[in-house]
């Protein structure tokens, strides 16, 4: 791996950037673009959870007390689009635009402009879609998977302002994605192979070839269900020769991909964060590798094990079932890499260590019931239940949004030059993993109990555990609030000043470079070792 | 603060003793549906197996590997056997999960040979069932109060999971079940059965059960399907094939009767207050969810009835009685002309009429229905 330190090359003088609102409106600069990337990823965070809690709230006991059911079908729809397409991906995308250049030994990213556009376009897109709850007859209320016919006939003018807030997401996400393509294939420093790269650069690569396959095909069936909602077409509608099932197979042939958009990035992260605290490298760097470009192969082939209920032929099913179980075997590596690599390593437990732990224990739990959902006879018994639920949560929240947590207490201090509050951090981490669990736990039983997902009210068998789950959603919510603490102190420079690589075991370009990381990095290259 | 997650883990661990059926999947009453349970907690054990492996190990390495203890790491990396052993490993417990799975599968998929065949629809929200070997057709909605919904009654013992009319099987016998869907998609579920199929628009799906023990088995529609999805519950009572033969012939001849008495009331006049009163019942059980007991609809989505639209306009009446009937195409306003007798249509459309202030003045007699279906 590459360790060459060369810190010297950086001029202090050449730190010059340009100030106001107009530095953040027309920046070029991957860093800055990064910054707001990941600013916009926490506000769209705390947005998409403040539905939740409205969710949560609404549940906390059988009967209706809040919401009307038509708002509380909004609520899950809008939530769901916003933790996806507002919180969890524009993370990722912010925590590529920092740290692939920087990993990679590049002065930015290949195609500044087109980053400065990709980013810019986001706040429009969540201007629509959050400007719909508030217009007549609502927001989307069908759902972030948007079935048709519900989406067609029966959505009102929110089916249009879902279709074109989804299409804006899905220009910024393919735009992100062929910068981080063309930047990782043409500007790696001299001498860095692809098999020497980070494991971050590598899971990126691949994440963003899944996005440019995938997003267009989520523009395409959104744009259908416009067409039919608005333009006269039948697509998806029996009456006029179309099929409303072909939608959920045209979506989900998207959807099952995004899933692993959501969660390689992940992996990297991990593999960079592991290795860093156990002070010893990682196990099977070529396997890891591997591993991940099966996955991102798999995931095209495994779509339809969302809609087993939907009526396919049996060897269709047997299909996507024995595809699905395959999938385990490279997450199964990945997982017994992590633990080979902490094996006899010398650990120690800071926070983004904490995170990355809870991360491999909790995505595992979620890996474990995906398992089992993959087993199409109990899939008819699981689909669309809280166990689903549950699932899903496991893996995207302790999942994706846990790395991005640890991923932002890793690189902190080297974004702002300042150590933030580890002890706050702490506190943040143990609220955050027991509360989580409090949260997500007993939906499992909810939903083998018979609970299904998406009701607004519920049968009383199921209050002990909805009350729990909802304690456990608000603590989760409040939890939050530490982290937001944690980063405003640590963006204000309070706090110690952080060291060029404040991580003893930590490898990587980015630790050559002072902390916080100037404004232009590696104009000349760095010597790979 | 830091006490609620204790106190609600607390809980939590003290369920399994109070509630034990209320953790797991149902062992259901069909041999499917025991197959279907025992392959889960196979999965299941299985998966807590691996768990304890992998989470074991990672614990031992969290204590015994800490810097503390074990100041200088090791530097292995890289071992081809042991990555071989983790894939094939692995490999082989999923070919061993995979042989169940598939004969199960096989077995749930194989509708023929059925005895008793019903047709199952699914609307917004409620289910209609159709014997096919006998004259037999009904709506089944949810019964619970809507006073219990908003809090204003206690909830009774099978809160959103009772209907007014359950569907009705004979049991030891193979019954098949061709599911669709008037509107958007639906999905019929009765965990007891391990029975989940989508109702979908324009198209047929079959499944089937053969039910062992007598009983009343509860589901729920599982597809979300708009603004009541939560409310659409499926109940089926399984009867001893006498039982059930005694029932089918009783509700054959009633559906007759109830036919022939609608002919005949075609010819009589009901008094305004007849009509009102009846109307303000129908309305309230079938158009309230969407246009609101109070007529006002829901601003953008469902049209308001009090004071605008068809409901006041004095020529309307032929096309107020043409849209409750045959519904509007492409919207939520569904075809109630075979949902509700020709006396039920004309008391709540002489309702929305002339309640909130509608002030119409229009009598609408089942007569005035039968003309509009007829035409």
């Amino acid at each position: 791996m590459s360790t060459a330190v060369d810190a010297t090359h950086h001029d202090a003088h050449h730190d010059h950037k340009p100030s106001g609102i107009g530095r953040w409106l027309f920046t070029t600069n991957h860093k800055d673009i990064g910054t707001l990337y990941l600013w916009f990823s926490l506000i769209m965070f705390f947005v998409g959870g403040a539905m939740a809690m409205v969710i949560r709230a609404e549940l906390f006991q059988p009967g209706l007390q809040l919401v009307e059911p038509h708002f509380f079908n909004q609520m899950t729809t809008v939530h769901g689009l916003v933790m996806i397409f507002g919180a969890v991906m524009p993370a990722f995308v912010g925590l590529a635009n920092w740290m692939i250049p920087m990993m990679i030994g590049a002065p930015d990213m290949a195609l500044p402009r087109m980053n400065n556009w990709s980013f810019w376009i986001l706040p429009f897109a969540f201007c629509i879609l959050l400007g719909s709850l508030f217009s007549a007859g609502g927001g989307p209320a069908f759902g972030w998977t948007a079935y048709a016919p519900l989406s067609t006939q029966y959505g009102g003018d929110s089916t249009a302002y879902f279709v074109f807030s989804v299409h804006i997401m899905g220009i910024s996400s393919i735009m992100g994605a062929i910068n981080v393509i063309v930047t990782v294939l043409n500007m790696r420093a001299p001498g860095m192979t692809l098999m020497k790269m980070p494991m971050f650069v590598w899971t990126w690569l691949i994440t963003a070839f899944l996005l440019i396959a995938v997003m267009p095909v989520l523009a395409g069936a959104v744009t259908m269900l416009l067409t039919d909602t608005y333009f006269g077409t039948s697509f998806f509608d029996a009456a006029g020769g179309g099929d409303p099932v072909m939608y959920q197979h045209i979506f989900w042939f998207f959807g099952h991909p995004e899933v692993y958009i959501m969660i390689l990035p992940s992996f990297g992260i991990v593999s960079a964060i592991i290795p860093a605290f156990a002070r010893k490298k990682l196990f099977g760097y070529s396997s890891m590798v591997y591993a991940t470009a099966a996955i991102a192969l798999l995931s095209f082939l495994v779509w339809a094990h969302h809609m087993f209920t939907t009526g396919m032929p049996v060897f269709a099913e047997l299909f996507f079932m024995y595809c699905t179980m395959i999938i385990a075997v490279p997450t199964g590596v990945k997982i017994f890499n992590w633990v080979a690599t902490m094996w006899r390593g010398s650990l120690t437990f800071e926070t983004p260590m904490l995170f990355a732990l809870a991360f491999v224990i909790l995505f595992t739990i979620g890996g474990f019931s995906g398992l089992m959902l993959a087993i199409t006879p109990a899939d008819f018994q699981y689909h669309d239940t809280y166990f689903v639920v549950a699932h899903f949560h496991y893996v995207l929240v302790t999942g994706a949004v846990f790395s991005i947590m640890a991923a932002a207490y890793y690189w902190l201090p080297k974004w702002s030059g300042y150590m933030y509050d580890t002890t706050l951090s702490k506190v943040h981490f143990w609220l955050s993993v027991i509360s989580v669990n409090i949260l997500f736990f007993p939906m499992h039983f909810a939903g083998l109990a018979g609970m299904p997902r998406r009701i607004p009210d519920y049968a009383t068998q199921f209050a002990d555990v909805n009350q729990i789950t909802s304690i456990g959603g608000f603590a989760f919510g409040l939890s939050q609030l530490v982290f937001l603490w944690v980063v405003i102190k640590c963006a204000q420079k309070k706090g110690e000043k952080a060291d060029s690589k404040p991580w003893e075991g930590a490898e990587g370009f980015e630790w050559s470079v002072p902390s916080p990381a100037p404004y232009h990095t590696f104009e000349k290259p760095p010597k790979v070792e | 603060m830091k006490m609620k997650p204790l106190w609600t883990l607390l809980v939590m661990l003290s369920l399994p003793a109070s509630a034990e059926s209320q953790l797991n999947l149902t062992k259901g009453v069909t041999e499917v549906s025991n197959r279907v349970y025992d392959l889960h907690m196979t999965i299941f054990y299985i998966c807590c197996v691996i768990g304890v492996v992998v989470f074991g190990l990672m614990f031992i390495s969290m204590i015994r590997h800490r810097k503390s203890k074990n100041p200088k790491p090791a530097n292995f990396h890289e071992n081809v056997k042991v990555e071989i052993a983790w894939t094939i490993i692995p490999l082989l417990i999923l070919v061993g999960m995979a042989i169940p799975a598939t004969t199960t599968l096989i077995a749930m998929e194989d509708t023929s040979d059925a005895d008793v065949t019903i047709q199952v629809t699914g609307s917004q929200w409620k289910w209609h069932y159709k014997y096919f070997e006998n004259d037999v057709e009904f709506f089944s909605r949810l019964a619970t109060q809507q006073e219990q919904i908003n809090n204003k009654f206690d909830k009774s013992e099978n809160y959103l999971l009772e209907v007014d009319r359950p569907l009705v099987i004979p049991t030891g016998q193979k019954v098949r079940f061709l599911v669709t869907s008037d509107d958007v998609i639906h999905s019929w579920w009765v965990p007891d059965f391990a029975i989940k199929k989508d109702a979908n628009p324009g198209f047929i799906n079959e499944t089937w059960t053969k039910v062992d023990e007598p009983g009343v088995y509860r589901g729920q529609c599982a597809e979300l399907c708009g603004k009541d999805h939560g409310f659409m519950p499926v109940v089926v009572i399984a009867k001893e094939p006498a039982e059930y033969e005694k029932w089918i012939t009783e509700i054959e001849a009633e559906q007759e009767a109830a036919r022939q008495r609608e002919q005949e009331l075609l010819s009589m006049e009901m008094s305004k207050d007849e009509l009102m009163d009846l109307g303000e019942k129908v309305y309230n059980s079938t158009c309230a969810a969407c246009h609101q007991p109070n007529g006002q609809g829901v601003n953008g989505v469902f049209p308001a009835l009090a004071g605008s639209g068809v409901a006041v306009d004095p020529d309307g009446t032929s096309k107020h009685i043409d849209i409750v009937v045959n519904g509007v195409s492409g919207t939520a306003m569904q075809a109630f002309g075979e949902q509700l007798s020709m006396q039920e249509l004309a008391a709540v459309i002489t309702y929305e009429r002339n309640a909130w202030g509608n002030d119409t003045g229009d009598l609408i007699q089942a007569a005035d229905i039968n003309e509009v279906m007829n035409q």
